[in-house]
Order: C-alpha cells, then sequence, then structure tokens
C-alpha cells in the first residue's frame, strides 16, 4: 500500500548551510504525527519544504503515492492541498472571521462557500463571531479561526507550526487534544512542529525527535520514552540519569545498586563498560531495602516527590516517591531498581 | 549570511538609494574643494552673522515651542476642561500654515498700513508720530513665527509621552506626599524629557530649513546666505561650503535627537497600567486652561488664516483669472506627479527590504531616508550641481560631434525639481509605507499561498487591501509637502514655470500682501488634509504607539 506521507532521503539548506539532512520518515494513513526537538533542530525547516515553500536538494516528498517535491522541482504551495497554520497565526487583519476562513475557497459557488465557512466555524464553535475581525477576538478564538481557516478547502494534510505555543500551559494542552479531535473527524492528517514533549503526547500518534536537522527517532511516544533510539532522545525525551554499569562473565549487567534482572547480553565482552538509562519510575523508594541513597533535592508536586539522590559513589539519581513519603534533604532513605525497559549505550551506540 | 545575492532587487534597491542619496554626497564633495576668493570673504564679513542668527533662531524656536507645546500638551492629555476633546486636534492646526505663510500674513496685520495699527490710530486718534509700534520683522519676530507653527511638534510628542505615564507612577509619587506641582516637575516632567528633546529637535531642524520666513524678515541665516552666493555670487563651490555647515548643524540635532530618543525606549518600561483619572480643573482654573490651549490656537492659525481669508475675499475676484487655475493646475500636476512617483519609490525601497533583509540593503535604504533632515536650499544645490555638470558634458559632446548644442537638458527641467522632491520628501512615504508592511507578517503570504493563492494573487488579495491605508497616507503627506514647499522650487523650477508657493512669494516680496492671499490660502487649506489624518492617528493612539505617522 502506498503510504499517505513519504518523505525519502531528505536534503534541505540554506545554501550554504545544510538544516535537514538525510530525513526519511513514512505516515502509513492519514493520522497524526509530530516533529518535535530542540530550537534549531531544522523541524520547521522540514515543515515548510514538506508545505512546499522550501525547495529540496535531495530527496523526494510524496503524498498519497505523488511526488510533491524533488530536487531541481517544486510544485507550488498553493497546488498542493496542505494546509498550514503558523505560530503567529497569520490572520488576515483586513478580514472578517468568515472572510478569513473563506479566504481558500476561491472557485467555490457562494453557496457551497457559505455553507463550508458556516460549518466550519461551528465545528470550531465560533458561529456568533463570523462578522467580527481577528483583533476583536481573543488568544484562544483566534487560534480557532486560524485552524478553520486552514481546513476550510479540505487540505489533505495541515501543517502545524507550534501553534499553541502562544497559550499558557492548560489551555495548550486542551486545544491540542480538542485540534486532534477536529482533524480525526475531518479526515485530514496532521504532522505538528514543537518543542514540548507533553504537547507532542498529547496530539500525536507518531513523534519524530528532530536534532541537529537529522531525524532520530521516529516512534510512538511510549517507545520514544521507553526505547530511545540513542542518548540525545533518552536525554530529550523525560527525565533519568545514565548510570554507570560494567558486563560481568555471562553478559549479565552490574551498577552499583547490584545487577540487573534480563536475559544474558550477547555481543558483549566481560569488562566492557556501559551507562543504563534508569528514569525516575523505575527507582522505587523502599524502606526496607538495604540499598541507602542521601536525599540532595526534592520537589513536591502533589501526588508524589520527586527526590534528587546521590549514591556512595557520587553518582545522582532520580526517584518518584508518593507524596506521603517525606524525607529532607540530609536524609539517607531505602532504593531498589525495577526497571522494565533496560536501555544501555557504550559510548555512543545502543546494545540493547 | 554576509553573501549578498547580486539579483534585479538588490540591484535596484541600491541603486535607487543611491540616486537619492546623491545630493546630499555631492554637496559634500564639493564642500571638500578649496576655499575660494567667495568663502573667504563670506568668513570675513557675514559668516559670523548666519551662525549667530541660526543659533539665535534655534534657541527662540526651542523656548517657544517647549513655552506652547508642554502647557498644552499636558493640559490636553492629564486635565479636563471645556473644550478639551476639541482642543486636542484644534491644536495641531497651525502645522497647516506654512512658515513664509504666517510670516506674510503678520507683517500685514501688524505694519503701519494694516488693521492693527489702523485700529489705533482710529481708536485714539494717534497719528504717526504719536505712538511707537514693535517691529515684527526682526530676529525675535521670525522666532515668535516659527515657534507658532511648529510648536505641534513639541505638543504631539509630549502629549504621547505624558499619555504613556502610568497611574500607578503617579498614585507612588502621591502617596509619598508629592502635590500636583511636584508630580508635574520630579515625575511628569522628567519622564518626558526625551519626547520634549524630540519634539524641539525636530522643530530646530524645520527652523534651521527654513528660507520664507526669515528672508522675508531680513534675518540672515545659512540658508538665506546660500541663496545669496548662489544667485549673487555665483560660486557653486562656497554655496556647497556653507550648505555643508548648515548640515552639519542639523546632524548635530539628529544625533542629538536620537539619543534621546534611545533613552526614551529605555523608558518604556511597558507598564499597561489603566489610565489615570483626568483632572477636572476647576473654578478660574478652568478658563486659564482655555485661554492656555486658545492662545496658541488663535496666533498660530485662527488669526492668520483668518486675515488671509478675509484679504482673499477682497482680492479673489481680481486674482481668480486664467493664470490662478494655470498655476494651480501646475501646482496640482506637479504635487501630485511627485506624490505618485515618490509613492512608487516608497514601494519598491519597502519592499526590496522587505524581500531581501541584507545589512547592506537596510543601508542603503537608510541614506536614501536622509534627505528629510536636509534643508530644501541644500538639496537643491546638490541636485543642480550634478545634473548640471551631465548637461554640461552631453552639451560638449554635441557640439563636437553634431556642431549642435543640445541646451540645458536635465537641470532646467522638471526633471530637476522631481528629483529634488524625491530626495527630500520621500522618507515620509517611505516611513508610512514600511509600517504598513510591518502589518504584514511573512507568515501571512505563506498562509495565503497555503490557501491556494499565486504569488501575484497574494499580492492583490492581501497585501493591497492591507496597505491600502498606508499608501494613501503616503501619497497624501507627500503631495502637501510638494505643495507647500519654496526654496527647492524657488531654485530648481524652469523658467516660466510657476507654483502656488512661488507666486505666493513673489507677490509678498513686491509688497502686495493681500494680493498673495488667495494663493497662501490655497497652501493652508491643502495643508489641512495631513493635520486631519494626525488627529484620527492620536484619537485612536494607546499608550506606548508612535503618535507620529
Amino acid at each position: 500500500m502506498t503510504p499517505f506521507l513519504d518523505l525519502i532521503d531528505l536534503d534541505v539548506a540554506y545554501p550554504p548551510r545544510r538544516v535537514v539532512s538525510e530525513v526519511s520518515l513514512q505516515m502509513p494513513c492519514a493520522g497524526i504525527g509530530c516533529l518535535l526537538g530542540p530550537s534549531g533542530c531544522g523541524k520547521t525547516t522540514l515543515l515548510r519544504a514538506i508545505a512546499g515553500f522550501e525547495p529540496l536538494q535531495r530527496g523526494s516528498i510524496r503524498l498519497e503515492g505523488v511526488e510533491l517535491s524533488r530536487p531541481g522541482w517544486t510544485l507550488p504551495p498553493e497546488q498542493r492541498r496542505i494546509g498550514l497554520m503558523f505560530q503567529d497565526l497569520a490572520l488576515f487583519p483586513h478580514l472578517t472571521v468568515a472572510d478569513n476562513v473563506g479566504f481558500g475557497l476561491r472557485g467555490w459557488k457562494t453557496r457551497e462557500r457559505q455553507a463550508r465557512i458556516l460549518e466550519l466555524l461551528r465545528l470550531v464553535g465560533l458561529d456568533d463571531e463570523a462578522r467580527r475581525y481577528p483583533h476583536q477576538l481573543s488568544g484562544g478564538q483566534q487560534q480557532r479561526v486560524a485552524l478553520a481557516r486552514a481546513l476550510a478547502p479540505r487540505p489533505r494534510l495541515l501543517l502545524l507550526d507550534e501553534p499553541f505555543s502562544s497559550l499558557d500551559v492548560t489551555l495548550r494542552e486542551d486545544l491540542a487534544r480538542e485540534v486532534r479531535g477536529i482533524l480525526l473527524r475531518e479526515g485530514t492528517g496532521g504532522l505538528l512542529v514543537s518543542h514540548d514533549q507533553f504537547e507532542a503526547f498529547a496530539f500525536a500518534d507518531e513523534i519524530g525527535v528532530l536534532h541537529e536537522g537529522r531525524l532520530r527517532q521516529w516512534d510512538s511516544a511510549y517507545h520514544l520514552y521507553h526505547r530511545p533510539a540513542d542518548r540525545f532522545v533518552a536525554d530529550f525525551i523525560g527525565q533519568g540519569v545514565l548510570l554507570p554499569g560494567w558486563i560481568e562473565a555471562g553478559g549479565r549487567v552490574k551498577t552499583e545498586l547490584g545487577e540487573l534482572d534480563g536475559a544474558p547480553l550477547s555481543g558483549v565482552a566481560p569488562g566492557d563498560a556501559v551507562e543504563i538509562l534508569v528514569r525516575p519510575d523505575d527507582v522505587i523508594h523502599d524502606d526496607a531495602s538495604p540499598l541507602r541513597a542521601e536525599v540532595v533535592e526534592r520537589a513536591f508536586r502533589g501526588a508524589e516527590f520527586l527526590y534528587t539522590l546521590k549514591l556512595p559513589s557520587g553518582a545522582r539519581l532520580l526517584c518518584l516517591a508518593p507524596s506521603h513519603h517525606n524525607h529532607a534533604p540530609g536524609q539517607a532513605i531505602g532504593i531498589r531498581l525495577d526497571i522494565d525497559h533496560r536501555v544501555m549505550f557504550r559510548r555512543e551506540t545502543l546494545i540493547a | 549570511m554576509l553573501a549578498m545575492r547580486c539579483d534585479r532587487w538588490t540591484v535596484l534597491v541600491v541603486g535607487l538609494a543611491a540616486l537619492l542619496a546623491l545630493p546630499v554626497l555631492t554637496v559634500f564633495v564639493t564642500a571638500l574643494q578649496p576655499a575660494g576668493a567667495v568663502w573667504r570673504h563670506l568668513a570675513d564679513t557675514v559668516l559670523a552673522d548666519y551662525v549667530l542668527n541660526s543659533v539665535a533662531l534655534m534657541i527662540g524656536v526651542g523656548a517657544g515651542t517647549l513655552l506652547i507645546g508642554v502647557p498644552t500638551a499636558w493640559l490636553t492629555a492629564v486635565c479636563e476642561f471645556p473644550g478639551r476633546r476639541w482642543f486636542e486636534w484644534a491644536l495641531l492646526l497651525p502645522m497647516a500654515i506654512p512658515a513664509y505663510i504666517i510670516a506674510y500674513t503678520y507683517t500685514g496685520l501688524l505694519d503701519f498700513a494694516g488693521p492693527v495699527q489702523a485700529l489705533l490710530r482710529e481708536t485714539f486718534g494717534w497719528s504717526r508720530q504719536d505712538y511707537g509700534f514693535p517691529e515684527i520683522r526682526l530676529l525675535p519676530g521670525a522666532a515668535l513665527m516659527l515657534a507658532l507653527v511648529l510648536y505641534p511638534y513639541v505638543y504631539l510628542l509630549a502629549r504621547a509621552a505624558f499619555l504613556e505615564q502610568s497611574a500607578a507612577m503617579l498614585e507612588v509619587s502621591r502617596s509619598l506626599g508629592a502635590g500636583p506641582w511636584r508630580r508635574f516637575l520630579t515625575v511628569t516632567l522628567p519622564l518626558a524629557r526625551p519626547a520634549l528633546i524630540a519634539g524641539v529637535t525636530l522643530a530646530q531642524m524645520e527652523a534651521l530649513a527654513d528660507y520664507g520666513a526669515v528672508q522675508y524678515f531680513g534675518v540672515s541665516t545659512f540658508t538665506t546666505g546660500i541663496f545669496r552666493v548662489w544667485f549673487g555670487m555665483n560660486d557653486a563651490a562656497a554655496a556647497a561650503q556653507l550648505a555643508t555647515l548648515l548640515l552639519l548643524f542639523v546632524f548635530t540635532l539628529l544625533v542629538f535627537e536620537r539619543l534621546s530618543r534611545r533613552q526614551a525606549r529605555f523608558h518604556h518600561t511597558g507598564q499597561r497600567s489603566q489610565r489615570p483619572a483626568r483632572l477636572r480643573l476647576q473654578g478660574r482654573w478652568r478658563w486659564l486652561a482655555v485661554g492656555a490651549c486658545l492662545i496658541p490656537l488663535l496666533g498660530g492659525f485662527l488669526i492668520p488664516a483668518g486675515q488671509l481669508a478675509i484679504w482673499a475675499w477682497r482680492t479673489a475676484p481680481g486674482m481668480l483669472d486664467q493664470r490662478f487655475l494655470h498655476l494651480a493646475a501646475n501646482s496640482l500636476l506637479l504635487a501630485g506627479g511627485t506624490a505618485l512617483l515618490i509613492l512608487l519609490l516608497a514601494v519598491l525601497l519597502g519592499y526590496g527590504q522587505r524581500l531581501r533583509p541584507h545589512p547592506l540593503v537596510r543601508l542603503a535604504v537608510r541614506s536614501a531616508g536622509l534627505g528629510y533632515a536636509v534643508p530644501g536650499t541644500v538639496i537643491a544645490i546638490g541636485v543642480l550641481l550634478p545634473l548640471a555638470a551631465i548637461d554640461r558634458t552631453v552639451d560638449g559632446w554635441a557640439r563636437a560631434w553634431f556642431g549642435g548644442s543640445t541646451g540645458l537638458l536635465l537641470s532646467g527641467t522638471l526633471i530637476a525639481l522631481l528629483f529634488a522632491y524625491c530626495a527630500r520628501f520621500l522618507p515620509v512615504a517611505l516611513h508610512s509605507v514600511e509600517a504598513g508592511l510591518t502589518r504584514i507578517r511573512p507568515s501571512m503570504d505563506d498562509a495565503a499561498r497555503a490557501l491556494g493563492s499565486t504569488p501575484h494573487a497574494v499580492l492583490w488579495r492581501v497585501h493591497l487591501p492591507v496597505l491600502r491605508g498606508s499608501l494613501l497616507t503616503a501619497l497624501l503627506l507627500a503631495f502637501v509637502d510638494v505643495l507647500k514647499e519654496l526654496p527647492a522650487a524657488l531654485i530648481l523650477r524652469p523658467f516660466n514655470f510657476n507654483t502656488l508657493a512661488v507666486r505666493t512669494y513673489e507677490l509678498a516680496a513686491d509688497e502686495r500682501l493681500a494680493d498673495s492671499a488667495t494663493f497662501a490660502l490655497a497652501i493652508v487649506l491643502a495643508g489641512i488634509g495631513p493635520v486631519i489624518l494626525l488627529s484620527q492617528t492620536i484619537s485612536q493612539a494607546r499608550p506606548g504607539h508612535d503618535p507620529l505617522p
């Protein structure tokens, strides 16, 4: 089956600087994806290349099997049927809400056009504001107008360039979830660009982590967290520390906190030095445990405490503990490791 | 990314900017020539007068505009009194009157045969030798005339600064025990200082550029000196050297103003607190406030405009002939055509800067925008010198090759005048176009493209509607500026080509003040257009927004 969106080995450059390198990814069906990465990682450039604003130096972009871009040829943005939602929304200040939404409906019959505008304004809950101008609306309402406008011409794919980042945190996740619902109802694929992993988790089925122009991993949120492909992803997604360990005879992994569970490793030699990814939820606070660690810092989070612990060797660990376990900095507490997903790195390479 | 794309846009913008900066550069280069006999003569005789008179004029205009501008700005920004909303915009009206016209009007009003002295004689039965009447046509008079029409610069900026000051700031000083006077002197005024300096320097720059008023009052300043050296002594180098000295004055003021603006930005601490309640004036204070606002309005607009109207009423039947229509048509066509050309240039430069945001392009556009600070006399000299050189060269070739003279191809034609006006008034239009373009964020272009518009359609469906207001403003401002411009027209107009401004000047020079009123009134009426625009802008202005167009 042809994939919905297919990016094959893309290079995008603002000569002489290469901004996106060798990116390949596939969205099998019109689902919802996210490009996640710190600022300057090339995610917006990649999005603009998909929209048709940046030419390719190498590779190919296909949507529903039809090629949109290749080096030396770029289908103009207006012919792609790809919608865009911008960080600054880019609503047209001289047009009313209804005219903004209808902007992309040129060539439609008046009646159909009116019907479509009304349909979308209902969808985003703004049918009472049709005659107002953008500057008369609140930030969240403007966001909805931008969404309605982008969806009006029934694009096959909607690209969203950090459209929620100007909103406050609670509204941001609500709106991300709402937009997700609307996209699914309209049957439009969505691709979000974000630097905020919680927004990405709330919005997307599949997430790609970009770093320095390269796609490090394209996976579900669950796998990004529990099976990061490299150190960068491990560090960027969620919290955690890399705990030093070493390989013992028989491929078993040993750390300061004892031997890890799991099948023996192959392809490693005894004595090899490794680092194990330890998430805060992998460290269980257990008063009965003989392993002790000193509390360095604690952060109250409501249902739980996030403790920063120091091991006798000086290595640090993070530990999530239920909030009735209240320990002051300086106290020693008992802990044990309970690692479900063993993630280990030797130098830069993943070995398990 | 300093690598420059040498494409059509870059070449176009840098080329246009270089052309527009040419007059000022020419003046500088010419001034570098060794001083000739005329210059040495000037330096020995009148140069000290020029400097002293110009400095005195600047001081007088500075003091006058502050004295009128600050109290009126404070009253309309902070207080409530009868007619306050009306005064807010009416106090801008004097801007519509060019300095030379107010000078002519007051001369006619106050001279021996004028209505004021006639009334005094009639009332008291005096005859000529019975009384002394102060002569207005002296330096203090010139400073007063200029201050009366230039104070709106100070008023505008001071008013914006006063409006910006937050309620919290005044409440704090109040809670610390400061009464209204101490609040004004220790909080309000110091906070507004950068704006006041900016307003005063703008007024002083205009005063330095004035030719018509000082010439009529016989006050020798740089501008009149340049005219004398140019027309009387025919010495281009000496005229350019005088012009350079004048520019030095102007640039000193400009640097001063920039520095004060930098501080102004520092003062913006982004307080978005609510406006303090207006101070409701009681009893006689209310009428004092009305008087304080009414006097500059009377002196700067109502009296001169009224006098012009009375004269025009009397003399118009004789003046409104074929010749007047011809002149008016000349002026309208010149101003309209120039304004369109200026608008085109401003749009080209504005878009060039937007499409190629390279430091060099920005620098080029900035240097094209220098002209507004440069007096019309200086621009005119800077235009005439290179064009005359080109004419001479072409003429020389023609004589050598074809045995015939081409005469003055450029310098004696309207092209010279158009060029000078573009160089001088482009910045006004550019400011307006740039302000409009900032409203169109690049993402709007992208959004329109993604919604199915071709680049061409983006221009028509997004840019033009959003820019329309700014373009019209730019056109109107350039139109009126050209219409009332005097010194450059005097120097550069082609033989037998006359405008309303030049005709007003000629009639006044012949002491036919009443006859000049019809022409002057036409200019003043046109000048009210921008004032209305400005008043709309300031009525919409909120704290933190620039009230100037």
